[in-house]
């Protein structure tokens, strides 16, 4: 099994943890059960300052688990949740937080600067909220009311309610589910500026490409567990296997016999070959069939390797 | 501790005090925008806030007028329960439905989650409640003289103070209902309620005598009587009774409802 756990470099012991003040939000060995559901089994996880960090894994991994226990909507069963070294429970380390949650509907009724300027009162030094709006694009909406909004626009208005309160750390539960691609450009980019300016954010993603575009950090969960954390190209390593993809007359079920294939296919394209050793396979390729073209060999994206990581432990 | 240790060590401050200007600012907000949204939902609030002076009107002035005149006390008695059930409405339908979709639809989460100051969201309903209350209580008595119901400034004052905080107990059975109900069974839970307090208070009707002890568990009942108190006509009871009575409802139901939304959310 794959696990690069980075317990023994980074996950401070509770008692380390009182001096380190890179660490913004932490879960230790926190374990949370549904019923018969193990939603999260001795999950340790830490947010420091300043990083983006992504959560990366398939439904029911506990990603949104761990953010609820980080925001103190639900209790661990066992070991200990902190946000700014208190509680999540409290008021105070709240009001340095922001979020977005996957399913928020907000009051219909109201418009959209009014739910900004609402979520504003809760926090000791909002931004402006003129400013709010520019940031996240949603001038031309203010007036609306929030219940008229399409699903992408509604998303834009919750994610400037995320950040309207000048946080030091974001939660952003499936930020950009839903988004058009201009939208989708627009939060990335002030994810980039609000890092830029400090922010730490913990972001929960299904597009892969939205890790690898942002992270700093990535954090593969499966099952209530960290299976890998590391940089996106340090996820990359783990997965040492490399796709061949070429026009050839060979016969896939020949090709797939040979050693370090792991699987050949033929579609319209050509040939697809998964091998952990793409020298190897592609002098032999070039051997066996002079008239071989198109070859291309591609190294694993996030994808494959979070597929492969997480296709180990199911 | 933690956070001693953490400013001890050089963590900015900012973020983490908030001035108490700013918290009662938070306070007002809330409350403002969820009276503003009842405002807009003018299914709710037409319906809520013209009915029980419409009704008043429509028996005590047109319908049963010339009888009425003749009988100050059947004008009374319809002038307090309309107003009684003019109050019950808003904080019951208002806290019971609002609370039971805002829970399904993750509102109430997301507001958990925001460092929404305690107790804001409920405070925020409840004045927003007794708000309606105060526009129901202000209806009623300009309704009054048309409808034969002769009343002073002083009673006029002391009727609607006693009404208007008589929204409390209808309030927090309204959330009791909203955190158990989801948003759809809401409406039919909170009528469960409704319907049968209505009648079962003797607001309307006298009722038989064999099932006039069932009136002495409902708020609605001992309101009506501290109306009546509260304009110097006779009534049943004591008022002492009858404010505990509302008070209890009013502390029982929303501890039962708190605790129930601390864990369900």
């Amino acid at each position: 099994m794959i696990a690069v756990n980075d317990n023994a470099a980074g996950e401070a012991s509770p008692a380390v943890f009182e001096q380190n003040t890179d660490c913004l939000a932490q879960l230790s060995g926190v374990t949370k059960r549904f019923g018969s559901i193990v939603a999260l089994d001795g999950l340790d996880l830490e947010v420091r300052r300043g990083e983006l960090l992504a959560l990366l894994g398939p439904n029911g991994a506990g990603k949104t688990t761990a953010i609820s226990l980080l925001l103190g909507l639900q209790q661990p069963d066992r070991g200990r949740a902190r946000l700014f070294g208190q509680s999540p429970n409290l008021v105070e380390p709240r009001r340095r937080t922001g979020m977005m949650m996957q399913e928020a509907a907000l009051a219909a009724e109201l418009r959209v600067g009014e739910q900004i300027d609402l979520v504003s009162s809760y926090y000791p030094d909002p931004r402006p909220l003129a400013a709010v709006m520019e940031m996240t694009r949603i001038t031309a909406l203010a007036k609306r009311p929030y219940g008229k909004l399409s699903a992408g626009q509604k998303r834009q208005v919750q994610f400037a309610l995320a950040v309207c309160g000048r946080p030091e750390l974001l939660f952003l539960d499936e930020p950009t589910v839903g988004l058009d691609v201009q939208s989708r450009e627009m939060v990335w980019a002030t994810l980039r500026e609000l890092v830029g300016g400090g922010a730490s954010i913990v972001l929960t993603t299904h597009y892969l490409e939205e890790a690898e575009a942002l992270a700093d950090r990535v954090v593969v969960l499966a099952k209530g567990r960290t299976l890998a954390s590391g940089t996106v190209s340090e996820m990359r390593s783990l997965v040492v296997r490399k796709r061949i993809v070429c026009s050839t007359t060979l016969n896939a079920g020949e090709v797939a016999a040979w050693p370090d294939v792991l699987s050949a296919t033929r579609d319209h394209q050509g040939l697809h070959i998964t091998t952990t050793n793409a020298e190897n396979v592609v002098r032999r390729l070039l051997a066996a069939d002079e008239d071989l073209q198109d070859l291309e060999v591609q190294r694993a994206g996030l994808a494959e390797a979070f597929t492969e990581l997480t296709q180990e432990v199911s | 501790m933690n956070a001693m240790t953490l400013e001890a060590a050089g963590r900015p401050a900012r973020g983490t005090a908030m001035p108490s200007g700013r918290v009662l600012r938070a306070y007002l907000t809330e409350a403002r925008y969820e009276t503003l949204r009842m405002l807009r939902a003018p299914a709710f609030s037409a319906v809520f806030l013209s009915i029980p002076a419409v009704l008043f009107l429509l028996f005590g002035a047109f319908l049963f007028g010339d009888a009425i005149r003749a009988d100050p006390k059947s004008a009374l008695f319809l002038f307090m329960g309309f107003s009684t059930f003019g109050i019950m409405g808003p904080g019951m339908f208002g806290f019971g439905i609002t609370i039971a979709m805002e829970r399904e639809q993750g509102l109430l989460r997301l507001k958990r989650a925001l460092p929404v100051p305690p107790g804001s969201v409920l405070l925020a309903k409840m004045l927003m409640a007794l708000l309606f209350a105060a526009i129901i209580m202000i209806s009623m008595i300009a309704a009054a003289p048309l409808g034969h119901m002769r009343l002073s400034a002083g009673q006029a004052l002391s009727v609607a103070l006693v009404e208007i905080l008589g929204a409390a107990p209808f309030c927090a059975i309204g959330l009791f209902i909203g955190t158990w109900a989801t948003g759809k069974g809401a409406p039919g839970f909170v009528n469960l309620f409704y319907l049968p307090m209505i009648y079962l208070s003797g607001l309307f009707f006298p009722l038989p005598k064999s099932v006039q002890w069932i009136a002495l568990v409902s708020p609605a009942y001992h309101l009506n009587q501290l109306g009546r108190t509260a304009v110097w006509a006779p009534s049943q009871g004591s008022p002492v009774v009858h404010v505990a009575v509302l008070a209890g409802v009013t502390v029982l139901f929303t501890l039962l409802a708190v605790r129930r939304l601390a864990r369900v959310g």
